[in-house]
């Protein structure tokens, strides 16, 4: 058998120098993000959910009610919102099994963690900014309608109450209580503001890193909520002793104390202070993602 | 060029492939034939880095796909049609990959021209008929301007006059000094197509060869022969070393002798003859020769 062998010259191809690098994956990245309708609509609805449940929370407050922490009132839609800003997080890698897109992502970039690391930049810096923007015009959007409406502060309320009954309000009682509405300058107010922009853009790359793992857009959404809303109810089933010690690692109890200006919850027991429960969350993100970029490596694309 | 050396995937208990050993070389239009389900997709995906083997290995240009510096600059691939988002545009999805390998924006119209689409180069691929998503999968492997193409299965969808550029387009690559591997399980379309010839059946390599020797040791194998003697005949020709296939519709199929042969074995033995036809028929060949490796058939 002769082999068959139709050129005289090779093929030659000129490559320029260097490789296909972070560089490379993070520039495909965006266009990717940017090129299907989801990225919009999620970041729409996120942002109808952040502002308007803000709006609907301080726009419905009655002469009667008293505003406890008005900064964390502004900011309660962060908790609708992140369950859509985790559908976008899932959606950046889920949408490439569910149309067969990873296929043609990793015959492009095939060293994978390249391709990981690109879209949790990518994606993460979206977040935050998104997250923050939304987070801030929330807060401002709610303290101009609690100002506007005259919302009374507990710091008003318990005053006028210490002047009924003729005693003294202690001053590191006093410290503890809020005006009818907030200003970015007041303490912990600005740390609340930021604080729950991270959290939002946090979650979002928690998702991602569900969506590498379990790579069905439905199932990892259903992981996700169930992290977020699911875990707490049952954590809260269980007996009260137990209950007490696990209710401060959950991710939404994690939140509460971020949102909230005195950086203490009401609702759990010896909570972690905002910036020790934040960076754990950033450390379940990182294990998650950590385990996706395993998963995604080992496992055929 | 390709080199797969010993390469295996197993699907759970399923051995998808089986050992497989072959070379694409450049300038060549290499076929890659089998039935369906013989483990030809799974051989490309392992060759593009998407699938792990179990065992072996398979080297494009001397290293594994993963190393290459410049993947798309130096291999691509249709694998599958559907590999695009369908809420993308066509240049979009093209401008993605051509950003991720730094390829020049004016490249993605070149190949958008180059398989027709010019004109629906801002629609939304999922408007796209399969045809149209075949031709922008070959728009994709083209991109980089590669020295080594894969295509799956690339006339899937294609009406007659797509399925002829096809096959116009591979063998002016190869002219070029590319390296071409095109998979098919059309025996007809892989004769018309391919210089050289990689065949596996259940995953295993049948036969390496070039197009013009399988044909020719193929077409003058096999006779049909119809005659109301089928007993007295087909031991006849079994005495004389040949090998009878009853067919269904009463004939015989002998290979391993020729008409002539089989004619002289007739009056020898005086058993009339009604028909003897020397059977050229590539199918044939090719049904024969993967005829134990086909893993999914209809009840007959």
């Amino acid at each position: 058998m002769t082999a068959v062998l139709g050129a005289a010259t090779p093929f030659a191809i000129e490559l320029p120098p260097g490789r296909v690098g972070l560089r490379r994956a993070m520039a495909a990245e965006w266009t990717k993000l940017w090129s299907v309708r989801s990225t919009t609509l999620t970041l729409v609805a996120t942002a109808m959910a952040v502002v308007g449940l803000c709006a609907l929370g301080t726009g419905t407050v009655s002469p009667s009610d008293i505003i406890d922490d008005p900064t964390r009132r502004s900011l309660i839609g962060v908790f609708l919102g992140q369950l859509i800003f985790g559908v976008l997080g899932v959606l950046v890698i889920s949408a490439e099994y569910g149309t067969g897109t990873i296929r043609a992502t990793l015959s492009a970039v095939p060293r994978r963690p390249v391709v990981l690391t690109a879209k949790v930049l990518v994606f993460g810096a979206v977040a935050v900014v998104v997250s923050e923007a939304l987070t801030f015009s929330a807060f401002a959007l709610g303290q101009a309608i609690l100002s506007a409406k005259h919302a009374v502060g507990t710091k008003a309320a318990v005053a006028q109450r210490a002047q009924q009954l003729g005693v003294k309000i202690p001053h590191n009682i006093a410290a503890l209580l809020s005006n009818g509405s907030a200003s970015l300058g007041q303490p912990g107010v600005l740390r609340a503001v930021v604080g729950a922009g991270l959290y939002l853009a946090v979650l979002g790359l928690l998702a991602l890193g569900l969506g590498t793992i379990i790579r069905h857009t439905a199932g990892a959404i259903s992981a996700f909520v169930g992290v977020v809303l699911v875990l707490p109810l049952i954590v809260e089933a269980l007996p009260t002793s137990l209950s007490n010690a696990m209710a401060r690692y959950l991710p939404a109890n994690i939140g509460l104390v971020m949102f909230s200006t005195r950086g203490v919850p009401d609702r759990v027991a010896s909570a972690f202070s905002p910036w020790t429960g934040f960076a754990l969350l950033v450390g379940y993100t990182v294990v998650t993602l950590g385990i996706g970029c395993w998963v995604l490596v080992r496992r055929d694309a | 060029m390709i080199e797969a050396r010993c390469l295996s995937k197993r699907f759970g208990n399923v051995v998808a492939v089986d050992g497989l050993s072959f070379d694409v070389l450049p300038g060549t239009v290499t076929g890659f034939l089998g039935p369906n389900g013989s483990g030809k997709s799974t051989t490309m995906r392992m060759i593009m880095g998407l699938d792990s083997p179990a065992s072996g290995s398979v080297t494009v240009l001397g290293q594994p796909y993963h190393e290459l510096p410049w993947p798309m600059r130096e291999v691509g691939a249709l694998l599958e049609a559907r590999s695009i988002h369908p809420g993308r545009s066509a240049r979009t999805h093209l401008l993605t990959l051509a950003r991720s390998n730094a390829i020049a924006r004016s490249r993605v119209d070149e190949v958008l021209d180059l398989v027709g689409l010019t004109s629906v180069a801002g629609k939304r691929v999922g408007k796209f008929s399969l045809g149209m998503g075949q031709r922008l999968g070959i728009a994709a492997a083209m991109l980089g301007d590669p020295g080594v193409l894969l295509f799956d299965e690339p006339v899937n969808g294609l009406d007659p006059e797509g399925i002829r550029w096809v096959r116009t387009l591979c063998k002016s690559l190869a002219g070029e000094g590319r390296t071409v591997f095109v998979s098919s399980h059309l025996m007809a379309e892989m004769a018309l197509t391919a210089d050289h010839l990689v065949v596996i059946g259940k995953g295993k390599l049948i036969a390496e060869t070039s197009v013009a020797d399988f044909v020719a040791g193929s077409s003058r194998q096999s006779v049909k022969v119809r005659t109301p003697a089928q007993h007295e005949l087909s031991d006849a020709v079994i005495n004389a070393g040949g090998t009878v296939m009853p067919d269904p519709d009463g004939s015989m199929n002998v290979t391993g002798l020729s008409a002539s042969e089989v004619g002289d074995l007739a009056a020898l033995i005086g058993v009339a003859v009604h028909e003897l036809t020397p059977v050229a028929s590539l199918e044939d060949a090719f049904m024969e020769l993967t005829d134990d490796a086909v893993e999914f058939r209809g009840g007959s």
